[in-house]
């Protein structure tokens, strides 16, 4: 269970993310939802002390994290981020292993390892090992980064809009894999994005944010049938517009 | 196996090359990290790498001199060089390591590395093309420099180009630029391949490059090591500077005293001036001919009107030995006076026979000095005295001087009045009506050491002095400069025919 409690970031005189509060419990799949500089992605990196806090605490089973060691603590924390920013330098194996070769573990161990996360995430094993990121297409790429966050099998993950780069198609076939491997590990995740559909599609509960605070938290279907304020309708009226617009056009064309 | 020239410039690199990067790389690293550091430590190397090459070396000189370390020889020599490598290092590592893309550094936090495992997992391995690219900039930076390591008397390739400058042994000069350029590729290239190996992980480059760098290392370590060791036993160190009548008369010194006490000799060629007054003084050169007015001038601070030779040999002598701790042997015999030379037909032409009746001219005339004239007080003497005022002045290489001046590039030089050329090249010297300039005894100078430790030696001199009159000099010079003897040879068949006192 993660618990942000009063968490605030200043820069200057300006509060990027003011006292915000939330509850995330295990296995569940909370996304926060806003435009950019809404202090989204502030948020998810107090988390695991990329970014310090002002003022709050953020705690991860009982434990405040200011406790832990930076880097002890961000082994146990699956990241990925838009950028992927696998190691232009380092084999696919490396780069997925780069954790538990931290952690100390040995090389049999974690070839072992690096072929069970690269074939949970639906790369083979054989073809992809020893080659080298530039290799790789976009979606390949964003795979090993899940794979490399999942190594150390994390008790949370943490996703920065990890699809915000790829194509349309190729973002929704790891959205499927996302949402599978999520059911299946039983992750606890904090996902960011600014795409309330793909919220809509991943989410448990969705955090809508605006200028560091929360305006509404919800399900999905909460959002939905009951926005709390013009701001909210504004951002649940376009997905529902299109779906509407796709419906019409499955309607007037007969059966598909 | 390898001449001796060779050995010395690749010891030279091979050792503040490695100085080098053992200090910028982490000091880059750091520099990297630290914002204030990062200006200065940019700052004072910029500083460092401003300083011609030539003039960082010799100050190395005086300074390690007033601290009580080696002042001539290896020690200035790689300080000197080490000094003048860091800058593209250290600019290198700063901007590889800074210039890596923030992406790579987050994921390298994210994933739960330490800073150091960030630094030597990721920001290293992505920075390392740009640091490599800064060794080998600097790496040929160093071999070109090293070749200047010769008048600071560190033997290198630059003794080829110094010596055969003077001596106008143009093959001896190509031969030194060609061998450092040919050493300057070689290290480059072997660099390169160690980066590719390393960036590409091929196992057979990085081992065949390194088993060479070992080898090259070891054999450089092999023959630097006993010279370590032997700095009790040490060989009496003669100095020569930079033009034909100091190589053979160094020769000869070293000769004379093999022969009279059995003793090791060995020849520090080329030094500059200043550079083996300092380093006799401090006693890391032993012995080497001088000339009285040189001391009178430059170190004394006198000026030269009207001085008698043995009241200034006199003088020299007392100053010496109270002032600075050398001893003055005796005079050679000779005297080379600084004197101004002109094309014989020219001198005729315009009536010019003292330096007095070349004033009127002057105006008109382009006057040519090797590298020391212009700065020395002898100069301002000769300007004031004379009120001599030239179309404008021009230095240059002594060796080149004669040559400009036949070919009327120039009209009146500074000459060395037992240079052989002056005959050979049919020059006119202009007598110094108004004895402005002092008498320049050659004397042979010797350090207190080498007094206390070893009279034999100083006796072996002794028994030169007065044995080399001005004309025998100038034949000698003459039989290098225009015969293209060596200096060597030269100095062997002198010491043969005219030997003053036959071995014991």
């Amino acid at each position: 269970m993660i618990k942000l409690e009063q968490l605030t970031k200043a820069y200057g005189d300006r509060n990027v993310v003011d006292q915000l509060s939330l509850t995330v419990k295990r296995s569940e799949l909370v996304v926060l939802l806003g435009t950019s500089g809404c202090g989204k992605t502030t948020t998810l990196k107090m988390i695991n002390r990329l970014i310090e806090p002002t003022a709050g605490s953020v705690c991860i089973d009982g434990v405040d994290i200011s406790h832990f060691e930076r880097h002890e603590l961000r082994r146990k924390i699956g990241y990925v981020f838009q950028q992927v920013g696998l190691f232009p330098h380092m084999t696919i194996t490396e780069n997925v292993g780069v954790t538990l070769s931290l952690l100390g573990w040995s090389d049999t161990r974690i070839h072992k390892r690096v072929v069970e996360v690269l074939e949970l995430v639906e790369l083979d094993p054989g073809v992809m090992r020893n080659r080298y990121p530039t290799t790789l297409s976009g979606g390949e790429q964003q795979r090993v980064g899940f794979a490399r966050a999942l190594a150390a099998e994390p008790s949370l993950m943490l996703l920065d809009e990890p699809f915000g780069a790829l194509d349309p198609i190729t973002r929704d076939r790891l959205q499927i894999s996302f949402s599978r491997i999520r059911q299946q590990l039983s992750l606890t995740a904090i996902f960011v994005t600014h795409d309330f559909t793909e919220a809509l599609v991943l989410a448990d509960r969705i955090v809508v944010m605006r200028e560091g605070c929360i305006v509404q938290i919800g399900t999905p279907r909460d959002l939905i049938t009951k926005p709390i304020d013009g701001f909210v309708k504004r951002m649940v009226s376009t997905p529902i517009r299109q779906a509407k617009v796709v419906e019409a056009l499955l309607a007037s064309g007969g059966a598909v | 196996m390898l001449p001796a020239n060779l050995t010395g410039h690749i010891q030279l690199t091979l050792v503040a090359m490695v100085l080098g990067v053992a200090i910028s790389v982490p000091l880059g690293i750091l520099a990297a990290r630290v914002g204030w550091l990062q200006q200065f430590v940019l700052g004072a190397a910029g500083i460092v790498q401003t300083i011609p090459s030539l003039a960082l070396l010799a100050i190395m000189v005086p300074i390690l001199a007033a601290i009580n370390l080696q002042s001539i020889g290896y020690l200035p020599a790689i300080i000197g060089l080490t000094l003048y490598s860091t800058l593209p290092i250290l600019r290198n590592t700063v901007i590889g390591i800074t210039g890596i893309d923030s992406v790579y550094t987050e994921a390298a936090r994210s994933v739960g590395m330490t800073s150091l495992q960030q630094l030597w997992r990721v920001e290293l391995p992505l920075a390392l093309p740009v640091i490599v690219g800064g060794i080998r900039t600097s790496t040929v930076w160093v071999v070109g420099m090293a070749t200047l390591s010769t008048p600071v008397g560190a033997t290198s390739l630059g003794n080829y180009i110094f010596s055969g400058l003077q001596m106008r042994n143009y093959t001896a000069v190509l031969v030194g630029c060609i061998a450092a350029a040919l050493l300057a590729q070689l290290l480059d290239t072997l660099i390169r391949w160690l980066e590719q190996g390393v960036r590409t992980r091929k196992r057979v480059p990085v081992v065949v490059v390194l088993l060479i760098f070992g080898a090259l290392y070891s054999w450089a370590g092999a023959s630097l090591i006993p010279r370590w060791f032997e700095s009790d036993t040490r060989p009496i160190t003669i100095g020569c500077k930079t033009y034909t009548e100091q190589y053979i008369l160094s020769e000869i010194l070293s000769r004379q005293i093999a022969a009279r006490t059995g003793l090791e000799t060995t020849v520090l060629s080329s030094l500059g001036s200043t550079v083996a007054f300092d380093a006799l003084r401090a006693g890391d050169l032993d012995v080497y001919v001088d000339y009285s007015g040189t001391i009178w001038a430059t170190i004394m601070g006198r000026d030269g009107t009207s001085q008698d030779r043995d009241e200034v040999l006199h003088e020299v002598d007392r100053v010496l030995a109270d002032a600075y701790d050398v001893q003055v042997v005796g005079p050679v015999g000779f005297e080379n006076a600084y004197v101004l030379a002109m094309r014989r037909d020219d001198a005729a032409a315009k009536n010019i026979r003292r330096i007095s009746d070349l004033v009127r001219h002057a105006p008109r005339l382009v006057m040519g000095g090797d590298y020391e004239f212009f700065g020395r007080p002898e100069w301002t003497s000769l300007r004031d005295q004379y009120a001599l005022e030239f179309e404008s002045q021009r230095t240059m290489d002594a060796s080149l001087m004669y040559q400009a001046l036949a070919q009327s590039e120039v009209d009146v030089i500074s000459a060395f009045s037992t240079d052989g050329r002056i005959s050979a090249f049919g020059l006119t010297i202009l007598e110094d009506d108004l004895a402005v300039i002092p008498p320049y005894d050659a004397i042979i100078l010797v350090s207190n050491r080498l007094r206390m430790e070893n009279p034999k030696v100083v006796e072996a001199l002794a028994d030169l002095v007065g044995t080399i009159d001005a004309d025998q000099m100038r034949d000698m010079n003459l039989a290098v400069d225009r015969e293209g003897r060596t200096p060597a040879a030269v100095a062997a068949d002198w010491l043969n025919v005219l030997r003053p006192i036959p071995p014991r």
